[in-house]
């Protein structure tokens, strides 16, 4: 294997990460504030439909963005009245976002386009462009670091750097805000949260909208930025795999930086050596996508680290009166 | 009280159409959806077609998941519909515990072979037309380097490639296939993003022409192929279209003309396994104002004096179904 073809692998890897993080991401902010959202596939699709939906009628990459981002923002609302405002089942409310993004999309889709639930193809100002680094030009010469610069880190779209970005901006808002100790607060104990006069309730709608508009980032960027349209369960359960990403990550932000890098690697690298061959046997690529799951297994029933999830998660919280 | 009257008057209504749709032929998709812009709108297109041509109507139904199967072909049966049109190889087991039950009824099967006394199968002789394309691809490339995309990896997928692979070679004695398959889960099927990323792991492997066998995850191996500046390949409709200039050519398998010869012939559909190969023009390579910039007058040509040999039967192509094993790498 030789230099190219890991820069090749990481510059896959990074595309292939994004989504992830930033779904991962949201997950961390909904399920910090003691909100369980196994619903962010369905909003991950929603967005990307959304998005493509709008940018194939504008023609304009980001009224597209705002649209996925209200997609998913919009069924975010339905998962915050159902687990917050009527205190229902989260784990149902979020099953029942994936099943109604997956028909809503498609029926949307078939009315207004008439393309069996896909979008017409984006292109030109209707897609996002690569944006090349400053600098990247000039130090793609350098050995190593130049090509780990140039060609792994510039050149993707605006969304990919977004993501990155997003991933200090997490660390600094949950633990250097007054919002964020509150937030991390009402995930493990909202009655505390609450005796202290702070709203429960405000501080998980605020939570629910931050993993709305994620999650619209990561849709949007999965139909206007790696591929260019819509088509029906494009999302592929992505949205599973970033909550496997978030068990792993101990839902800790740059640690989700991590294990959705290593999700995407491991993705990269399966999509680049289909069989590895080992000498005695091969590992099947098969094996490689399953990884994530299986190291997710692992880690739930203890065996690497433990597992810590926010104590409140999943309870939605009734006030004592 | 008028609960029970609207129930009664529905019962009738229902009868009513049962008997006034005597002999409608009738259609249906499967899971990929009516418009996929590939297998199931090729059959919705002969559909239409003969509808056009004779001024007939037809029913048609899509599958929503994989339970409705045996309700939908029974329900469709009971109307009277005959005969009964279903796209796909899924249906076979179902096919095969309902054509039984409705003795006077004529199926067609598309795509796979049930052995019942009235099932029309049709088959496609896949190998045939892949390789038709493996020529095309092998004049095409630059680097003597080509890509094939499957989606699920199952058998059926790696009979295109394995065609593919043998025009290609044929062309291009020194040349290499690379072969990546999406999943093996019908997810497999609707992944774009993994088709595009796959596209690109293949194009650094050297790949300039890549052929997708995928469904939707297709979609996004052909743009980015065009992203990339290289060619594809095309499948089962005419996707030439989708990338004006950089899609080489489609592997058409040639749906709409089954479909159109089954609602013509009515019931009297002839049971048994029909082949649809080069020589019924069942197969073949898509060629229109959309690839006639990339394809040659050497190219043409030599694509006919394939199609010429095959049919002729002095070249043969492997089928891997046969065996499970490809000739070539």
């Amino acid at each position: 294997m030789d230099f190219a073809t890991v820069i090749q692998i990481l510059d896959s890897a990074v595309r292939l990460m994004t989504p992830l993080l930033l779904a991962c991401l949201a997950g961390l902010f909904s399920e910090r504030s003691g909100i369980f959202d196994i619903g962010l596939e369905g909003k991950m699709l929603m967005a990307a439909f959304a998005s493509a939906a709008a940018a194939a009628v504008t023609g304009n990459v980001w009224i597209g963005l705002a649209a996925g981002v209200a997609g998913s923002a919009a069924l975010s609302l339905v998962h915050g009245a159902a687990s917050i405002t009527f205190r229902g089942n989260q784990l149902i409310s979020g099953v029942a976002i994936n099943f109604l993004a997956s028909g809503l999309t498609v029926l949307l889709g078939q009315t207004w386009f008439g393309l069996g639930g896909r979008t017409p193809a984006l292109d030109g100002a209707a897609r996002f462009a690569e944006w090349q680094l400053p600098f990247a030009a000039q130090i793609a010469p350098v050995p190593v670091i130049g090509p780990l610069y140039a060609d792994v880190l510039s050149g993707h779209t605006p969304l990919v750097y977004v993501a990155l970005l997003a991933v200090p901006a997490t660390w600094w808002l949950l633990y250097r805000t007054r919002f964020g100790l509150r937030l991390r607060a009402v995930g493990e104990n909202p009655a505390s949260v609450d005796t202290a006069g702070v709203s429960v309730t405000r501080l998980r709608w605020t939570a629910i909208a931050i993993t709305g508009l994620l999650t619209g980032l990561a849709g949007a960027y999965l139909a206007t930025g790696l591929s260019a349209g819509f088509v029906k369960e494009m999302s592929a359960g992505r949205g599973y795999i970033a909550l496997a990403a978030l068990i792993f990550a101990n839902w800790r932000p740059w640690r989700a930086l991590g294990a959705t890098f290593l999700f995407g690697l491991m993705e990269a690298v399966a999509n680049r050596f289909p069989g590895i061959d080992l000498g005695p046997f091969t590992v099947p690529s098969m094996f490689m996508n399953a990884l994530p799951y299986i190291l997710t297994v692992i880690i739930l029933a203890g065996f690497i680290g433990r597992a810590t999830p926010p104590r409140a998660g999943g309870e939605p919280y009734v006030k004592e009166s | 009280m008028t609960f029970l009257k609207s129930l009664l008057a529905g019962g009738a209504t229902l009868a009513l159409t049962a008997t006034g749709a005597l002999a409608e032929p009738a259609l249906i998709f499967d899971l990929g959806g009516k418009f996929d812009k590939s297998f199931n709108e090729a059959a919705y297109a002969g559909a239409q077609r003969w509808a056009d041509e004779t001024g007939g109507t037809y029913k048609e139904l899509e599958m929503q998941s994989e339970a409705q199967r045996e309700q939908a072909l029974r329900r469709l049966a009971e109307t009277g519909a005959n005969p009964i049109v279903t796209t796909g190889f899924a249906f076979a087991d179902v096919l095969n515990q309902v054509a039984p039950d409705y003795p006077d009824t004529r199926f067609v099967i598309i795509d796979t072979v049930v052995e019942q006394p009235n099932v029309q199968s049709v088959v496609y002789n896949e190998p045939e037309g892949s390789y038709l394309a493996g020529i095309l691809a092998g004049m095409a490339s630059k680097s003597g380097t080509a890509g094939f995309i499957g989606g699920m990896d199952i058998p059926l997928i790696h009979k295109f490639r394995c065609g593919f692979a043998q025009g290609f070679m044929a062309a291009r004695p020194d040349g290499k296939v690379v072969t990546n398959f999406t999943g093996t889960t019908p997810a497999a099927w609707n992944d774009p993003v993994k088709g595009a990323e796959l596209a690109r792991a293949q194009i650094a492997q050297g790949a300039d022409v890549i052929y997708a066998a995928a469904g939707g995850t297709g979609i996004g191996v052909l743009q980015a192929a065009a992203d990339e500046g290289i060619l594809s390949v095309g499948v089962d409709s005419n996707q030439n279209h989708l990338h004006p200039g950089k899609v080489l050519t489609s592997v058409l398998k040639r749906v709409d003309n089954s479909v159109y010869d089954a609602f013509k012939a009515g019931t009297a559909v002839e049971p048994g396994v029909k082949v649809m190969d080069l020589k019924s023009d069942g197969v073949g390579l898509a060629m229109d104002d959309n690839n006639k910039p990339l394809i040659t007058a050497e190219m043409t040509a030599a694509v006919d004096d394939a199609k010429a040999k095959i049919i002729a039967g002095e070249t043969k192509v492997h089928d891997y179904m046969t065996d499970n094993a490809c000739p070539v790498e």
